[in-house]
């Protein structure tokens, strides 16, 4: 497997991920993260997932899933029981994030989240510009169709780990094409975030 | 007037023989010794050099050793033919797939309605009372008198997923995966209370004369009521809808209480023709042991299955509402909970119960899938665009 044809944000998971770990995908999709981190990494790997026909990708590809929604789907796992519990794309789509950030960081010994920055120029642009509810690559849905329940800004999530008093161990801010250092809440699309207790 | 014979398909298993499999006695979980013990079952595809091809299915409480192929001369596909045969979810050119029929069932096996050679006369009430344990335990005689040391898989929908549970939590060493499916590590009150209605209508009837009735007029009537029962709880209120409406039927008889509507008809068809099929006594048997079933044994399941290596696909339905997702969901959550890797799907169907025969598709998809990393032990297939 080349790495070029992997999303960036699963490259950089791949990056933080020890090798032969336990992991959790809350929101696995059609499991191309969990996918690569077996092949990668050889973790051993376990899906959550709302949607049905993703469920038939996952198990084509070999990939333990489990047909549920993530908001009722932690609470029976025991402390601890994975090194590492994933939210990758997920978080702004759970209803009751607190509640399910909380218990992620009970099951998982770390906890990966990666979220769409709302405070992207693009969208600044747009609100300020154009007084539209932004659209971008990786916002990508008009107001009327958008499984986003909650719009966050990478430093809305720094605040909030503060408030909770939530680790960061590693943040790493990507636009479309590769890493963002400079002033990441304004400039970067997405944020990945390695966090713990 | 001759039947037409139904030409053979190509993924069909073919024509099928059921074989017997007769042992002298089986210790029964309540201590009793009984015997001896015949087994009906069918098999289908080869079995490979090293007997690692091995599949078990097994059937629900109506069903028989017969889920796949044709019987020579007859028209009637087995059970699960849309799912057994070359090419299909269990793909008889790869694998060898052995499907038994029940201990106290009346298709083959010993059961009530079988000569109790101590008497010279069928065992009718004399018959001891089963477990789902017990009919797992003559299983078990049937899988080493095949020389089978490890299934690859055992499978099986409603009260077979019980006996997937109990094989698993008896004989972990002897399976590498199972395939629950709309089924429950034990009943509910509700489903126990369907089937108490359904063993009344039988023994209300006058003709079933505390089971004797061996050679004498049978309890049609009341296995006919057990049955309709039976039939609403596999169907959901969407497929009755679809499927008749308030449709009446065309020919409806000056008397009051007919069956006007088209599900009445439908009921009583069903009805009358399970009688030619059933034996009342097998149905009392079977859905006792079905009752008293619970495949932990009063233990948590995931205790019960601790240390247990397996994989594992549990698959329930959406309108299932006689054996409801979140039943097939605890069963999952034990798996996960003693480490056994799981797959759980709730597969969106209008059929009911029922759905797991005729969800075809979908089962197919995920069990072909399922088998074929059980079957080569490799965590993920393939390579994958990503």
């Amino acid at each position: 497997m080349t790495y070029e044809n992997i999303h960036l944000d699963h490259r950089v998971i791949l990056g933080l991920v020890e090798p032969r770990s336990t992991v959790l995908d809350l929101g696995c999709g059609c499991g191309e993260l969990l996918y690569v981190l077996i092949k990668e990494k050889n973790i051993r790997g376990q899906g959550i997932e709302i949607n049905e026909k993703a469920i038939y990708k996952c198990v084509a590809k070999g990939l333990n899933v489990f047909h549920g929604d993530i908001d009722t789907g932690l609470a029976e796992y025991g402390d601890k029981s994975f090194d590492y519990v994933i939210l990758n794309q997920s978080l702004q789509q759970i209803q009751r994030v607190d509640k399910v950030l909380i218990d992620a960081l009970r099951v998982g010994k770390k906890v990966i989240v990666g979220i769409p920055n709302f405070a992207y120029y693009a969208s600044r642009l747009q609100v300020f510009f154009r007084g539209r509810v932004p659209v971008t690559p990786s916002l990508p849905y008009g107001w009327y169709e958008t499984p986003n329940l909650h719009f966050l800004s990478i430093s809305d999530f720094i605040s909030y780990c503060r408030l909770r008093k939530i680790k960061i161990e590693k943040s790493i801010y990507l636009n479309e094409k590769k890493q963002v250092k400079f002033l990441p809440n304004l400039f970067s699309q997405t944020g990945i975030f390695l966090v713990s207790r | 007037m001759t039947k037409e014979k139904t030409p053979i398909q190509n993924n069909s298993a073919g024509i099928i023989q059921t074989q017997y499999f007769t042992f002298d006695s089986l210790k029964l979980e309540s201590g009793e010794k009984f015997g001896p013990v015949s087994i009906a079952y069918e098999t289908y595809g080869e079995l490979n050099k090293d007997k690692s091809n091995a599949i078990l299915v097994l059937h629900a409480l109506s069903g028989d050793a017969h889920a796949a192929g044709i019987h020579e001369g007859e028209n009637n596909p087995g059970w699960w033919d849309a799912l057994i045969g070359p090419g299909k979810a269990f793909d008889t050119s790869k694998y060898f797939v052995i499907s038994s029929n029940v201990l106290g069932g009346c298709k083959g096996s010993t059961g009530p309605a079988s000569v109790n050679p101590k008497t010279g006369k069928p065992y009718a009430l004399d018959f001891p009372l089963i477990s789902i344990g017990d009919i797992v335990n003559a299983q078990k005689k049937l899988i080493d008198y095949l020389g089978i040391e490890k299934l690859l898989t055992v499978a099986g929908g409603s009260m077979g997923g019980m006996q997937v549970l109990s094989w698993l939590v008896k004989f972990p060493e002897k399976i590498r995966s199972v395939i629950p499916i709309a089924t429950a590590i034990k009943h509910s009150p509700q489903q126990i209370a369907f089937n108490e209605v359904g063993r009344q209508a039988i023994m209300a009837d006058a003709h079933w004369n505390s089971g004797n009735y061996y050679g004498a007029p049978l309890p049609d009537k009341g296995l006919a009521v057990a049955r309709m029962i039976g039939h609403i709880t596999y169907m959901s209120d969407s497929s009755m809808t679809e499927k008749f409406g308030r449709q009446k039927k065309n020919s409806v008889q000056p008397f009051k209480f007919t069956a006007d509507f088209e599900v009445e008809g439908y009921l009583r068809y069903r009805g009358d023709n399970f009688v030619k099929r059933f034996d009342a006594n097998s149905y009392l048997y079977i859905t006792k042991a079905m009752d008293n079933f619970d495949a932990s044994e009063g233990k948590a399941l995931q205790e019960a299955l601790e240390g247990v290596r397996a994989k594992a696909l549990v698959i329930a339905f959406k309108s299932d509402w006689l054996y409801p997702a979140y039943q097939s969901k605890e069963i999952a959550r034990a798996f996960k909970l003693s480490g056994i890797e799981a797959t759980y799907c709730e597969i969106y169907s209008t059929y009911g119960h029922d759905a797991f025969l005729l969800e075809v598709e979908e089962e197919t998809h995920l069990i072909s899938h399922f088998l074929k990393k059980a079957f080569y032990e490799y965590e993920v297939t393939g390579n994958y665009d990503v």
